[in-house]
């Protein structure tokens, strides 16, 4: 059970036994393949358990019961669907772009792909560490817009077209709220490489030690990538009773599944990242000179706390989505820029002078 | 300096109204037994219809086959729709010719269950029934005779 605790045991074991047989190329090639094929696998079980756990708990926010009929519980209901879908005919317009339109699923999903390689999932078992990690997360994750735009663009159908600008407009501007609060807990650790930033937790998390800018960059946080990810009540790129269904209304069965997936798999990015540096990542929940209550929380594997997590973030989420009304896109416009960007540039000042003063833990 | 104060107490009212929100919705996901929904094929046999369930029209009858409608036709006249039919016959009670109801015919395919019929009976003859499983395979079998055969106005109903 020792790998459970930490996976640069198993990642070793396999690459040496590896290198004992392959060149160092075929070896790395063959690395790659097996994190993509690990990656993939996460997706699509992603995909399956979130999708069946936002109908589930929208279902009990609102007093329904959800899908019940397929399986116990309806828990097969999402493959019901996956199968639903993999059958339908993929629809095109007539005047649609046919090479854009075609590309812009495959560039969303590549998005979260990318954004996926460098979380870090539990100890050792992370697979791109680098020293821009946080950096590179956001960048990144703030590509799936150019799918969203070339969906809009290129479906000819002017609600898309609508969807897809707001939708520009959107990420644009909720981007410097989610960049600004994680460099708020960037101000304390001193550096982007996500693995340091969970080490540096291993006494206490941010969010605790960091006082009250953290906690208000922690709202921010949410707030922002609630936005980010299209959902909740920033969904005006969807916006079902204005756009029909936004930039995705000409998109039907297998290249609408991988909108759908995308979705789900940002939000997951974004609660992981959330998670990583707020909330400790992987770092079991430790309070500092109470050996015996960390040496108990030490028993719980990484891989628990880190997806225990993500999945608390994932559901307040949720929470927010079935609460809130949509907003108007003046008002989101409103509450990004009079709002969340002088609160996170004042939290983030406030950051640094408690940082300066060593008034943090 | 106002406006200042009025920017953050913007901030912490919106919050705070967020907050309520959230508590709200909160409740409903602890409460799982305020949950509305019915699973009706499975629990036909338990299933309670709420008490104000307006169903079909029924016309009530006694344990000695005997209804209160006296064949005025005020539901007829009443019924937007065309819904209720009475066909009246004349009967002969202690030497006077009497009107009384033939047929009390009832088109539950046109009914929309808008219950005016029930209280423009004079009488309190009819009733709006709870009951929901009215598909049938023939429409003729829509169309209902509401009194039953051999069936007479109670007593002294007039």
């Amino acid at each position: 059970m020792n790998w459970l605790y930490d996976f640069s045991y198993l990642t070793r074991s396999i690459h040496e036994s590896l290198a004992e047989t392959f060149e160092p190329t075929t070896v790395t090639i063959i690395e790659m393949a097996l994190a993509g094929v690990c990656f993939m696998i996460l997706f699509a079980l992603l995909g399956l358990v979130l999708v069946y756990a936002e109908r589930k708990v929208s279902a009990f926010f609102q007093q329904r019961l959800g899908p019940m009929r397929v399986g116990k519980w309806g828990t097969a209901q999402t493959l019901a669907d996956v199968i639903k879908l993999l059958m339908k005919e993929p629809l095109m317009n007539k005047n649609a772009d046919r090479f854009l339109f075609n590309l812009a699923p495959y560039i969303i999903m590549i998005a979260s792909f990318m954004a996926m390689a460098s979380l870090p999932f539990a100890k050792g078992l992370q697979a791109l560490d680098f020293d821009i990690g946080l950096l590179y997360i956001s960048a990144v994750s703030s590509l799936g817009v150019i799918g969203i735009l070339l969906a809009g663009w290129s479906s000819d159908n002017k609600y898309s077209l609508i969807g897809a600008m707001r939708s520009g407009a959107q990420i644009i501007s909720y981007e410097l709220s989610v960049g600004l609060s994680l460099l708020t807990i960037v101000v304390l650790t001193g550096s982007l490489q996500l693995s340091t930033i969970v080490e540096s937790q291993a006494n206490g998390w941010w969010i605790f030690k960091g006082h009250i800018p953290a906690v208000i960059a922690f709202v921010i946080f949410l707030i922002a990538s609630t936005a980010e990810t299209n959902r909740g009540p920033f969904d005006l790129a969807e916006a079902e009773s204005e756009l029909t269904a936004g930039f995705h209304t000409e998109y039907s069965g297998l290249k609408f599944a991988f909108f759908f997936l995308a979705e789900f798999a940002n939000m997951f990015i974004l609660a992981a990242s959330g998670a990583t540096v707020l909330l400790g990542g992987w770092m079991p929940f430790h309070i500092g000179g109470w050996e015996g209550f960390n040496g108990v929380m030490d028993y719980i594997p990484p891989i628990f706390w880190f997806f225990g997590k993500v999945s608390f973030l994932i559901f307040l989420m949720m929470w927010f989505r079935w609460t809130f009304p949509r907003l108007r896109i003046d008002q989101l416009l409103t509450l990004e820029w009079k709002y969340l960007l002088p609160v996170s540039l004042m939290n983030i000042v406030l950051m640094a002078f408690l940082s300066l003063m060593g008034w943090h833990f | 300096m106002k406006s200042i104060i009025n920017y953050f107490k913007e901030i912490f009212t919106g919050l705070r109204s967020l907050l309520q929100g959230m508590k709200v919705t909160g409740h409903y996901i602890t409460h799982p037994k305020e949950i509305i929904t019915q699973q009706y094929p499975e629990n036909r046999d338990t299933l309670k219809m709420f008490e104000r369930f307006r169903g079909e029209v029924v016309l009530l009858h006694n344990e000695n086959n005997e209804h209160k409608c006296t064949g005025c036709s005020a539901c007829e006249v009443a019924c937007p729709n065309g819904t209720i039919e009475i066909i009246p016959k004349r009967v002969e009670v202690e030497g006077h010719k009497v009107k009384a109801i033939d047929q009390f015919v009832y088109h539950l395919q046109m009914c929309t269950m808008c219950g005016l019929c029930i209280p423009a009976c004079p009488t309190d003859a009819i009733v709006m029934a709870n009951t929901f499983e009215h598909a049938v395979f023939d429409r003729s079998k829509l169309t209902k005779i509401l009194n039953k055969p051999g069936s007479k106005i109670m007593d002294g109903i007039k």
